[in-house]
């Protein structure tokens, strides 16, 4: 039984300002990519009247879906008392902040008036639920630093479990509310479902567990701490139960539109005949994010090499954004139904005639930002591992070992 | 005698009030009073007694005519957004604002077609006034669904949630506005039923006084009289996507 001990990244300087240098400028492009977008105006973007959300939402959602997800791993060790998982939650709660804060830097950039942000967080309509979302966010922020405090701070240990359970609920609810952004959007063929909002939970189990592992892995690897063969066994059987639920859920949402004739043209546009968006939805969505990636994790041999693991975490994270660009570029380049029976033949504002899909090429700039945001995320990450003891110095097997009952703490 | 004193008292009295009400607002808040009182005056506030709506006659609707469409574009201004310069002019067709357009549908099954304006259609229940985070998006109790350019941060939320399309982002600056229709970059906005016309008394929008082929008839829904409440009531229309259940204020015959 061994006390785990927590440390700094101790990787040397220059390569600690070499990471931050990088990671800096790419913040630094995303902002200037999203000053050029405001000053400008939209029409410098790919966006336009029909397709009204466009690259920025796509990597400001996965975002902020991730950074629930990046939760998990500490909810797990609190609220569901796993040993293992409990030395990682402090890197959990760091890594579940910042891709939050990523997010929400690229989708407040994106709006058309950033400069109103303080009217967003004081002016409420409470049938919104992007309005509860706003304040499912500062919450999160709230609870997951108050979190943060009870693993660190030995004096507020007490409320550890209670700040836990209601970290672990509170991000329920925030992916709920996220995923039902699009699931309460009546007005469109591809939302307008409540399976919606826990296919976005599973999603952010997915895409959280795997953005932290990558960062877990890179971090481990460059100040040569070690990460032992069980605890890797455990985390990477996770990432496949969670893939695995993404598919099902993923396969739920299809049949249940595939059932009702009003969504068959929305699929088939979706399955069959939407070009990009059917090739993201096959290729990226399901064969690089989620049947790859599984079938790493459960072969014999390559789910032992944490490489592996890493490129099935990289290809959940890549199949997580392609799966975005379907959900909300895809949802919104199939025209809306006005006129079921009947077929647009002319239009003056382009309303799909003849089954023309909205048309939507993502813009150099949005794409900049959209990094930018992934970039903020990763940097105030390296910042706080760099800076406080987040990082635990050992989690081999001998010093982590499930079933001596660890104690956690400095 | 005392009567006309009475009645003389109670004019000073409201001389007094209403001096001191002008004397309080021009100290306190001039901005807030001005901005709102504007538009129409006090002794008339907007209220349910009416709710304005059109009923819009596809069999009439002309293919090929556009005299709503321009007339719109004149009386909101649409007309004077221009192509930002460097713009592509077929993305810009896709981002220029508009609040009216004509469609043109044939049947699958018995190849009839139709033609028709669309525009927002003022829903009792509208969609885009329930997602916006900030309320920017609202209604108005005479029944007119309209965008409060002073709150809208510009999420296009309510473009997501609009069921006919209806609302047009600015993508770009804009120079030259009509004073009653202001338009600034980084909002949205759509058919507002001529507002500005109704607040000044008047009882017809652009659209309806362009149509040469009286397709369409505006009016007060609630009133009996009314030219619209008349047609309603003597020929078939249904709302669009009238699953919804929004209780469109716009209605159709003929599709």
């Amino acid at each position: 039984m061994k006390k785990i001990h927590f440390r700094e990244w101790t990787v040397p300087s220059p390569r600690y300002w070499g990471v931050f240098a990088v990671l800096a400028a790419i913040v630094g492009v995303g902002l200037i990519s999203a000053l050029y977008m405001e000053h400008e105006g939209h029409w410098v973007t790919g966006m336009n009247n029909q397709i009204v959300w466009g690259m920025p939402h796509v990597f400001a959602v996965f975002l902020i879906v991730a950074a629930s997800g990046a939760l998990n791993v500490a909810t797990i060790g609190t609220v569901f008392g796993k040993k293992p998982y409990k030395p990682l939650g402090r890197l959990s709660g760091l890594l579940a902040i910042a891709l939050l804060a990523g997010g929400l830097m690229v989708l407040v950039l994106d709006l058309g008036r950033a400069d109103r942000l303080m009217v967003a967080m004081t002016t409420y309509n409470f049938k919104s639920i992007f309005a509860w979302n706003i304040i499912l966010y500062n919450g999160f922020f709230v609870i997951v630093a108050a979190y943060l405090y009870t693993m660190m701070e030995p004096k507020a240990k007490k409320y550890y479990f209670s700040v836990g359970v209601l970290g672990g609920i509170w991000r329920l609810i925030l992916t709920t509310g996220t995923g039902s952004i699009f699931g309460f959007l009546v007005a469109r063929m591809a939302y307008d479902t409540a399976i919606l909002a826990p296919l976005f939970i599973v999603m952010s189990f997915a895409f959280g567990l795997a953005i932290f592992l990558l960062f877990l892995f890179f971090a481990f690897d460059q100040d040569g701490r070690e990460i032992g063969g069980k605890l890797l066994f455990r985390l990477k059987n996770t990432l496949g139960v969670f893939v695995a639920g993404v598919a099902l859920l993923l396969l739920i949402y299809h049949l249940t539109k595939l059932y009702g004739t009003k969504y068959h043209g929305v699929e088939a546009f979706i399955l069959r005949d939407g070009g990009v968006y059917t090739v993201l939805f096959w290729v990226g969505q399901v064969v690089v994010g989620l049947l790859l990636p599984i079938a790493i994790i459960i072969h014999p041999t390559l789910s032992r090499s944490k490489g592996w693991i890493a490129g099935a975490s990289a290809m959940v994270v890549l199949g997580g954004l392609a799966a975005m660009y379907v959900i909300i570029i895809g949802g919104q380049a199939y025209p809306i139904e006005m006129f079921p029976g009947k077929t647009v033949i002319a239009s003056g504002f382009f309303d799909g005639v003849h089954g023309q899909p909205n048309y939507y090429a993502p813009s150099l700039p949005e794409i900049l930002l959209g990094i930018g945001g992934f970039a903020l995320a990763i940097l105030a990450t390296t910042i706080g591992v760099r800076m406080l003891k987040f990082l635990p110095a050992d989690l081999s097997d001998e010093a982590l070992d499930p079933h001596a009952g660890l104690k956690t703490g400095n | 005698m005392s009567s006309n004193n009475e009645s003389i008292d109670r004019k000073r009295r409201s001389f007094l009030g209403k001096a001191g009400a002008a004397v309080a607002t021009t100290v306190v808040a001039p901005g807030v009073v001005l901005h709102a009182a504007a538009p129409r005056s006090p002794e008339q506030p907007v209220t349910d007694a009416v709710r304005w709506g059109m009923l819009i006659d596809a069999n009439k609707c002309a293919s090929g005519c556009s005299d709503c469409v321009q007339a719109c574009e004149e009386e909101n201004g649409l007309n004077l957004v221009q192509m930002p310069e460097g713009a592509d002019p077929e993305e810009w067709a896709r981002q220029r604002p508009r609040w009216i357009r004509q469609i043109q549908l044939q049947d699958n099954l018995t190849g009839q077609v139709t033609t028709l304006p669309m525009m927002c259609q003022h829903c009792e229940e509208p969609p885009c006034a329930d997602v916006c985070p900030t309320g920017a998006s609202f209604r108005r109790a005479d029944g007119i669904v309209m965008v409060d350019r002073h709150i809208c941060i510009g999420c296009r939320y309510c473009m997501m949630a609009c069921p006919y399309k209806a609302r047009s982002f600015i993508h770009e600056e804009v120079e030259e506005k009509p004073t009653h229709t202001p338009r600034g970059k980084g909002c949205v906005e759509s058919c507002n039923f001529c507002v500005h016309r109704l607040d000044n008394g008047r009882t017809t929008t652009a659209c309806q006084d362009a149509c040469r082929h009286q397709a369409i008839v505006f009016g007060d829904l609630k009133d009996k009289n009314s030219p619209v409440a008349k047609a309603l009531e003597s020929v078939k229309s249904r709302q669009i996507r009238a699953d919804l259940q929004l209780n469109t204020g716009v209605r159709y015959s003929g599709v």
